[in-house]
């Protein structure tokens, strides 16, 4: 059974033998797309960008024509694209730089043209040996194809474009973070205002900052037109997504959806998707949205996957990572992991993020290895205030960037869904899931 | 073991004229200076600093933020084990305690032959192949006792020297191309011809014909065929009962 008949935008491409070569990219009609948008005026373009109603798809969910808009209008215009995929169980980046790296060099020139940049910088986070590889050997190709460089595919515009490496800090994928580090600095996010790139970004210059899987989709925009695009989906959720299925479900993997037409029941148990969850045990909980979101339980199963439909049920579709946890799974362990991740990579800047993480990390972690004591949870939900005002959805903000906010909702919703299971721990003193303890050698940070 | 060598020194400054500010290129040339040594020696940092116009403590303070980043000898191999949550909800932490018996480290140690150092990771972006572990950031994924096991006497018999370089090496392919169309922009497209210039302001520049040479060096003809054995990129796994993510 199939859950949607909607073309595959982004991924159609993936299952071709040797994807990332010119030539397989060549057969399928590869920078036809930017052939076309050369035809075409940048205005016209960015047109039917606003038309597709272009979500981006790096996790906040911003028009991508609306913030090409807010372009200040001097030179040197400059284009970051943002492949530093870090947030954790969210792994389509990669998989998109790795098997289809001309879509995303050709989406990468359709946004520059669009909104007339002067140069693009490719940020790749820096783990991605394989994908940096691959990406420069494309780019090199695209050279010498003339898609990239001087005078492109015969017309009189001319760009250039770098592959540029990060090395290993989630936080670079905010992208005031981003800009700081591909100026050759620490990667600390900016402090607001000026809130938009696009006003003052790279060198102080304007800049557009977009996510991989967003200028990914723009050959196919401009090929089949904005139109077409925004006849997929429902509200503001246009088009195709890709959402990353992990954790305890039979077929992991990236699957790209029409956005509204399956539910989180579909993506998990449909036995085209995640057919389910391994001996066929229940399902305890899921993460809706990359580990800043926070959880849903079997009740919200039936929410489609949409950007505002997620949103009313008081959580985000984030970066479309869904993690799903059977009911073997310790809600402590987990809520302490994905703490413990922010605090490790907490730039350090604000005294909220930078200690409250840590502590609030300690106190899972006391709670987990059976030390916790009753006042625990008062004490753990008041640090979650001190970060986060209010411990709301969507979360209040007294820091720089929204790294602070994202630590809360994972421990909030475990206290919240399954304050029995803690109250088991700090009564028996140990942890009641197996494997009932953390292996030796955890390194505190 | 030192300062760049000629040619990473050249090469450095081929990145350095890819980017309007020299410093911009920072990263990339210390990812170059690690794959010279390893990891960054302070005679290194120092050179680098001369490189791009900066003290060796900016050098070192930028550096320091990065988790790619030794200041201190790393083994041949990093072996970064992820345990961020996809991953641990398919065993990893248990894949841990397995790695350090088995090498006798604790995670941030190295063997003592200098063959292998043991990393806990953050998410790795595999996560539909979880627990993944990443050697010198080439990816293993879908990973067990036995396959960690395998994976071990494979690198050390060198088996896997083709896809899985000392650490440091990070992109074996080269770019083949200066930035031939630096200042134009779709604002002077159809305006006066742009200059063929460096961004460093060091040249007149060539057309990007000349600056075509056949093949990137370092012996990797054709990086498009590389192909990391036995990584398992996750796959999109929509087009039947049968395709599964890719293994
Ligand atoms: C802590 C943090 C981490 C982020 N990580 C990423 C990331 O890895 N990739 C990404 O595209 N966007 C990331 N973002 C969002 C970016 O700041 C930015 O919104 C996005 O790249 C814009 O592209 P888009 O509009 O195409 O989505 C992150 C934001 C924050 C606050
Ligand atoms: S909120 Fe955290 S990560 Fe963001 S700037 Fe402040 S300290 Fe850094
Ligand atoms: S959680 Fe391990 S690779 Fe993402």
């Amino acid at each position: 059974m199939t859950v949607t008949d909607a073309p595959r935008i982004v991924t159609r491409r993936l299952r071709r033998p040797r994807s990332w070569t010119l030539s397989s990219y060549l057969e399928d009609g590869g920078y036809d797309g930017l052939r076309k948008a050369l035809s075409m005026s940048p205005s016209e373009v960015h047109d039917a960008v606003n038309v597709a109603n272009l979500l981006g798809r790096g996790g906040a969910g911003f028009e991508a024509g609306r913030k090409w808009g807010m372009l200040a209008k001097t030179t040197p215009v400059y284009l970051a694209i943002n492949g530093d995929e870090s947030e954790p169980a969210t792994f389509k980046d990669h998989m998109l730089i790795e098997s289809d790296p001309h879509q995303l060099i050709e989406g990468s020139l359709i946004c520059a043209y669009a909104v007339g940049a002067d140069q693009v910088f490719l940020y790749t986070r820096g783990e991605f040996a394989l994908g940096l590889e691959r990406l420069q050997s494309a780019l090199n190709e695209a050279y010498a194809y003339g898609a990239v460089g001087r005078g492109i595919l015969g017309s009189d515009w001319s760009i250039d474009v770098v592959v540029h490496p990060g090395a290993g800090a989630y936080i670079c994928g905010e992208e005031t973070a981003l800009l700081e580090s591909l100026e050759g600095k620490r990667g600390y996010p900016r402090i607001k205002p000026p809130f938009f790139p696009a006003a003052v970004g790279l060198y102080g210059a304007p800049t557009i900052v977009n996510n991989v899987e967003t200028v990914s989709n723009l050959p196919w925009v401009v090929l089949n037109g904005g139109e077409a695009f925004a006849a997929l989906g429902e509200g503001r959720s246009k088009g195709t997504k890709i959402m990353a299925l992990s954790g305890h479900v039979r077929r992991p993997g990236n699957y790209e959806l029409e956005f509204a037409k399956a539910t989180f029941r579909d993506l998990i148990f449909d036995p085209s998707l995640g057919a389910g969850i391994p001996g066929d045990r229940d399902l305890k909980a899921f993460i809706p949205g990359g580990v800043s979101s926070p959880w849903l339980g079997p009740d919200h199963l039936d929410t489609e996957l949409a950007n505002e439909k997620i949103a009313e049920v008081g959580t985000m579709a984030g970066s479309g990572a869904v993690t799903v946890m059977d009911d073997t799974t310790c809600p402590v362990r987990a809520a302490w992991r994905i703490v413990r991740f922010f605090h490790r990579e907490s730039c350090g800047q604000c005294t909220p993020c930078r200690e409250g993480s840590g502590w609030v990390e300690k106190i899972m972690h006391r709670i987990e290895t059976g030390n916790g004591r009753p006042e625990d949870l008062d004490l753990l939900l008041d640090v979650c205030d001190n970060i986060s005002p209010g411990v709301t959805w969507p979360p209040a903000q007294t820091t720089i960037c929204v790294l602070g906010p994202s630590i809360p909702p994972a421990p909030a919703a475990a206290v919240r869904m399954f304050r029995d299971d803690f109250m088991e721990h700090i009564g028996e003193g140990r942890c009641p899931f197996p494997p009932d303890r953390l292996p030796r050698g955890v390194v505190r940070v | 073991m030192a300062r760049l060598n000629p040619d990473n020194e050249q090469r450095a400054r081929d990145l350095i004229a890819l980017y309007p500010h020299p410093r911009s290129a920072l990263i990339p040339v210390l990812h170059l200076l690690q794959a010279q040594d390893g990891y960054l020696t302070p005679e290194g940092m120092q050179h680098v600093g001369e490189l791009v116009g900066l003290e060796a403590a900016e050098v070192r303070g930028t550096a320091s933020f990065y988790d790619m980043f030794h200041t201190e000898p790393v083994g041949r191999y990093l072996i970064s084990v992820c345990t961020n949550i996809a991953c641990m909800l398919q065993g990893a932490y248990e894949l841990l305690e397995h790695a350090q018996t088995h090498l006798g480290i604790a995670p941030g140690g190295t063997t003592a032959d200098g063959t292998f150092t043991l990393e806990d990771a953050e998410c790795l972006a595999l996560c539909g192949n979880a627990p993944c572990v990443t050697v010198n950031w080439r990816f293993f994924g879908d990973m067990d006792r036995a396959r960690f096991d395998s994976l071990l006497s494979r690198l050390a018999a060198g088996d896997l020297d083709g896809e899985v370089p000392p650490h440091g090496t990070l992109c074996r392919v080269r770019r083949t191309v200066g930035v031939p169309a630096a200042g134009a922009s779709v604002g002077s497209a159809g305006g006066p011809d742009p200059e063929w210039h460096r961004r460093d302001g060091t040249g007149t520049g060539v057309p990007a014909e000349a600056a075509r040479p056949g093949a990137p060096a370092d012996g990797v003809t054709d990086g498009v065929e590389l192909e990391t054995v036995a990584s398992t990129p996750a796959v999109a796994a929509l087009d039947g009962p049968d395709s599964g993510a890719i293994r």
